[in-house]
């Protein structure tokens, strides 16, 4: 069996049960939903939340340079602190905060693989108390726009075939049976994909216990799909932070250089003027339609 | 403290896959309810007992779950 592109950027739930007391390593917990950290939470790490902490809160953006030093300041973070990631939903905001943090140059951030639910499966010590941080010295590099793709990226995308689009929403939000989640609030005016993407929903990247599938294992899901790095990369999905998940599988764990998250994602897309709209499910462009 | 007797079933809600987390924390259930794709977290809750726990959730899943629509797609 092959090993990831970059192991380094995941760590086992029994590493970071060893690693809770070391004091170059910060353990953050990112939930989509905000109120589990008040539930129980693995002992030393810090909350930080979605909806306030990691976007600017005015304008719809990612944190601007200035706003992640100061995250990072308040959170006891320097350069050279390896930072853990973990939550929900097999990682979904986590994956959104390791995403920025590689946009802003930290070098050593890994995701706790399986999440917050399979250190609490497997039956491991939570705490409700919340450490005490001391402020910390950041300066973070300029922001790495190669990591991310704005609406003109896609455009082009779409208009001269350049990059393969990774729809990885549910199979009805790709066909448009739906415009949102189940149970979540529909959030743009028309329902469908960006023309020319594949359907490629991100829990396939998942095993049932929450962690990544293997290396083999994810490169046959994403080969197969015609997904093979020869070509650059979008991933999206509704608001960004699932595409930041499977963007996490691109990049680290198979190693594809030309990867991008477009944050705009449906919640962009869907609601421009005018702009190409497919619905329904192409044969040949799905990895988890049922 | 540790989280205990963890569980994990779906269930059918008014046609949707609701996926239901719940775990003990010394006496108080806990129950987290998402919907299966895209796996999105809909309700959490806590109750003395697990089905309290769980029937909170559902009840609360149900009422947003009820307000997707379902377009034609053609």
């Amino acid at each position: 069996m092959s090993e990831y592109a970059h192991p380094e950027t995941l760590v086992s739930t029994d590493w970071v049960a060893q690693a809770l007391d070391e004091p170059n390593v910060r353990i953050v917990e990112v939930d989509v939903d905000t109120a589990a950290y008040d539930e129980g939470h693995i002992r030393n790490a810090i909350p930080w939340n979605w909806h306030t902490q990691l976007c600017d809160t005015v304008r719809r953006n990612i944190l601007s340079k200035a706003e992640f030093e100061a995250l990072m300041q308040r959170s006891g973070i320097t350069p050279k602190t390896t930072v853990v990631l973990y939550g929900d939903n097999n990682n979904w905001f986590a994956a959104w905060a390791f995403w920025q943090m590689k946009i802003y140059g930290h070098k050593d951030v890994r995701l706790m693989n399986g999440g917050r639910k399979k250190w609490i499966a497997e039956g491991r010590e939570v705490t409700t108390d919340v450490p005490t941080i001391k402020g910390s010295e950041y300066g973070a590099l300029p922001a790495d726009l190669s990591l991310r793709a704005f609406l003109q990226d896609v455009r082009e995308a779409v208009d001269a075939h350049g990059a393969e689009l990774v729809d990885v929403r549910s199979p009805q939000e790709f066909t448009g049976e739906i415009l949102a989640p189940p149970g979540l609030p529909e959030t743009c005016q028309r329902g469908g994909h960006i023309p020319g993407a594949r359907s490629i929903p991100w829990g396939l990247a998942c095993n049932e216990d929450g962690t990544f599938k293997s290396f083999d294992d994810l490169h046959q899901l994403y080969d197969s799909q015609g997904i093979d790095g020869s070509t650059p990369v979008v991933a999206y999905c509704r608001i960004g932070e699932r595409s930041s998940h499977t963007w996490f599988v691109l990049k680290e764990l198979l190693g594809y250089d030309r990867v991008t998250n477009y944050d705009g994602s449906w919640t962009e897309w869907g609601n421009l003027v005018a702009a190409p709209v497919e619905r329904g499910m192409p044969l040949s462009s799905s990895a988890g339609a049922s | 403290m540790k989280p205990e007797d963890y569980v994990e079933h779906v269930v059918d809600v008014d046609g949707w896959p609701v996926n239901l987390t719940s775990y003990r924390f010394g006496e108080t259930f806990h129950c987290k309810a998402d919907n299966v794709s895209p796996g999105a977290w809909l309700a959490r809750e806590s109750g003395a007992t697990r089905e309290a726990a769980e029937q909170k959730a559902l009840d609360r899943a149900r009422q947003l779950l009820s307000r997707t629509r379902r377009h034609p797609v053609s």
